[in-house]
């Protein structure tokens, strides 16, 4: 066995085996951290691909943020979790069930197939060799010029999903003393400072 | 023996049913739901991967990215309405959630 085939079966057998443990464990912390686990094994995957790029992103987008997001929500909630657990062994076959049928199909559909002869001929965007031109320029090549306008869409959504995100879960609280700066720079000595009249030696009263 | 497209295929499709799996059994829990949404998003994302690698073509890693990109912005959107879930009833089951009708 090669050693790239032995990388292959080590890492998809941890991706496979973290992602069983991400739904089967009963704490929500350890099935973020095995989430994590998971992402990490794949990326592995996609650099056996030579998609270094995207497994670089991977670890960036979805270890970096999406889990850390998921991990701070979950510490943040105060969840009983075991209750939530309830259930867990009656939705068991019925799990099983529909799970068994979609993988067998799945893996009928993987394994009886072949590429159309005609469909090799109308490859978009070749890729260029690894040795010519890395991974993340051939990817750059592309998708700063032809989809540059998807390149934009990405933007959008994601600004549309941070606005969202932030409408969602801003709250005012009241009583908060906050700044007025509309107040603050509408002062004028009228209003600012009050002028007294001290006789001499009597000081004013305070109060 | 060689590894080939079948092979990266089998993962996707292994990831992919585990994803529903866990959606079935954690029926009360919103947090493994999305959870389990994000493992069936990277099933999906081995298989463009794979395609592209063993097609030569490079449009499947540039469909990665955008994929990439959405599944961050559904994780975010997502976890903000469990956070405003969670502060109006206390709990995150999802089975409370239907009292939003009407």
């Amino acid at each position: 066995m090669s050693i790239a085939s032995a990388f292959f079966y080590l890492f998809a057998i941890m991706t496979v085996a973290s992602a069983v443990m991400v739904i089967t464990v009963r704490n929500p912390v350890h099935s973020v951290l095995f989430l994590i686990l998971a992402f990490f094994n794949s990326a592995g995957l996609f650099i056996l691909l030579g998609a270094e790029f995207i497994a670089m992103i991977l670890v960036v987008v979805y270890v970096g943020a999406v889990a850390v997001l998921f991990l701070f929500v979950v510490m943040m909630l105060d969840v009983d979790f075991a209750e939530l657990r309830g259930g867990f062994a009656k939705y068991l076959p019925v799990a099983g069930l529909i799970g068994g049928i979609l993988l067998a199909q799945l893996l009928l559909v993987v394994s009886a197939w072949t590429f159309a002869p005609e469909g090799v001929l109308h490859i978009t965007e070749p890729i260029p060799a690894v040795a010519s031109v890395p991974n993340a320029e051939a990817i750059g090549r592309v998708l700063y010029t032809r989809y540059i306008y998807f390149f934009q869409l990405a933007g959008l959504i994601l600004l549309v999903a941070m606005v969202g995100a932030i409408v969602l879960t801003l709250r005012h609280r009241v009583g908060v003393k906050r700044q007025n700066i509309g107040e603050q720079v509408g002062r004028d000595p009228n209003s600012a400072i009050e002028v007294k009249k001290v006789e001499t030696g009597r000081g004013i009263g305070m109060g | 023996m060689d590894i080939g497209l079948s092979h990266y295929l089998s993962i996707g499709a292994i990831l992919f049913t585990i994803g529903v799996f866990g959606i079935f059994l954690n029926r009360k829990n919103v947090i493994i739901i999305l959870m389990s949404i994000e493992l069936m998003l990277l099933a999906v994302n081995i298989n463009f991967v794979a395609f592209s690698a063993f097609l030569g073509d490079l449009i499947g890693q540039i469909f990665v990215l955008l994929i990439l990109t959405v599944a961050a912005a559904e994780a975010a959107i997502g976890l903000a309405i469990v956070v405003v879930y969670f502060r109006n009833r206390g709990s995150i089951a999802v089975d409370d959630i239907n009292l939003m009708k009407g």
